[in-house]
């Protein structure tokens, strides 16, 4: 790629960092609020979600 | 036309997005896959711009993907205003931080790429500005709408501010033209057809389409989290009443 990687390289990793970052948090900010949901008995354990719909 | 009302309850969207969401999610990666395999390996060097058009394929679809981040933003907050829709301000608290980032990728990307086309990261030309003030919008939006201890006034300030805000989008999208500017002028998205060969189009649009699934992805994920946040606060308040 050239004399010009450093700036290739350095885009793709910031749009992974910024983007698989936000994707990160936001399944992991989902997780957190269905525990609590479940852990309050609004909503079925993922185990008993998966059993239910076999 | 297909009609989406059904999908205004919460709880018919949740059901919705979670039977939507594992497919997605199979597509967006596969999708990426095939994107940056053509976008690094496949597609040919610039006849201009060199290798350093590769820098485009990230960098143009989060420019496309924040604009219409904010468009989705302010029609949430008309149908907020206007209609009172249910899960119009939940959409529009989980859409602002994706349209945010993705303005933030486009804003380092095109710095990247600026640093060896025009001989510096940054300058204060229209289309910069513009983009740079869209990424500030964002910000103002997040904060607004979690400023207020009632978040439904929240919701408001912020759904006034994303449609006072959209003025912004075509001064982004003409300020190429209104202005004498150091950005190139539209290439895609223009009168006469796009001025790109395709053996650069075509992987472009398909990392296009690859980031449209990734920001439908995240507003889905998002949007879900929001409607069980607001039951657990629900729940709370119940509790707090009868307490």
């Amino acid at each position: 790629m050239s004399d010009h990687a450093v700036f290739i390289l350095s885009a793709y990793l910031a749009g992974l960092v910024i983007l698989g970052g936000l994707t990160i948090a936001s399944l992991s900010a989902r997780t957190k609020v269905r525990r609590e949901l479940a852990a309050r008995g609004l909503e079925r354990p993922r185990e008993q979600r998966a059993r239910a719909s076999r | 036309m297909v009609d989406l009302h059904f999908l205004a309850n919460p709880a018919r969207f949740r059901r919705f997005s979670q039977r939507v969401l594992p497919s997605l999610s199979f597509a967006t990666v596969l999708a990426f896959c095939v994107g940056l395999y053509f976008a690094l390996v496949q597609s040919p060097p610039d006849y201009q711009q060199g290798e350093t058009v590769r820098i485009m394929f990230v960098h143009v679809p989060s420019a496309w993907l924040s604009m219409a981040g904010y468009g989705l933003l302010a029609v949430l907050g008309a149908a907020l205003l206007v209609w009172r829709h249910p899960l119009a301000a939940l959409m529009a608290r989980a859409a602002a931080p994706v349209g945010a980032c993705f303005a933030l990728v486009c804003l380092l990307t095109g710095s990247l790429w600026g640093r060896p086309m025009w001989g510096t990261y940054w300058v204060w030309d229209a289309r910069l500005t513009s983009m740079l003030l869209l990424f500030f919008l964002y910000l103002g939006h997040i904060a607004l709408s979690r400023a207020y201890d009632d978040p439904d006034r929240g919701d408001r300030a912020a759904a006034i501010l994303a449609l006072i805000g959209a003025i912004n989008l075509p001064i982004i999208k003409f300020s190429v033209d209104w202005w004498n500017t150091l950005h190139q002028p539209a290439s895609v998205a223009r009168l006469g057809g796009p001025s790109i060969h395709p053996a650069i189009l075509l992987p472009l649009l398909w990392m296009a389409g690859s980031f449209l699934l990734l920001f439908i992805l995240l507003v889905l994920v998002r949007t879900e989290t929001e409607i069980d946040r607001r039951r657990l606060e629900n729940t709370d308040q119940i509790a707090d009443q009868n307490a």
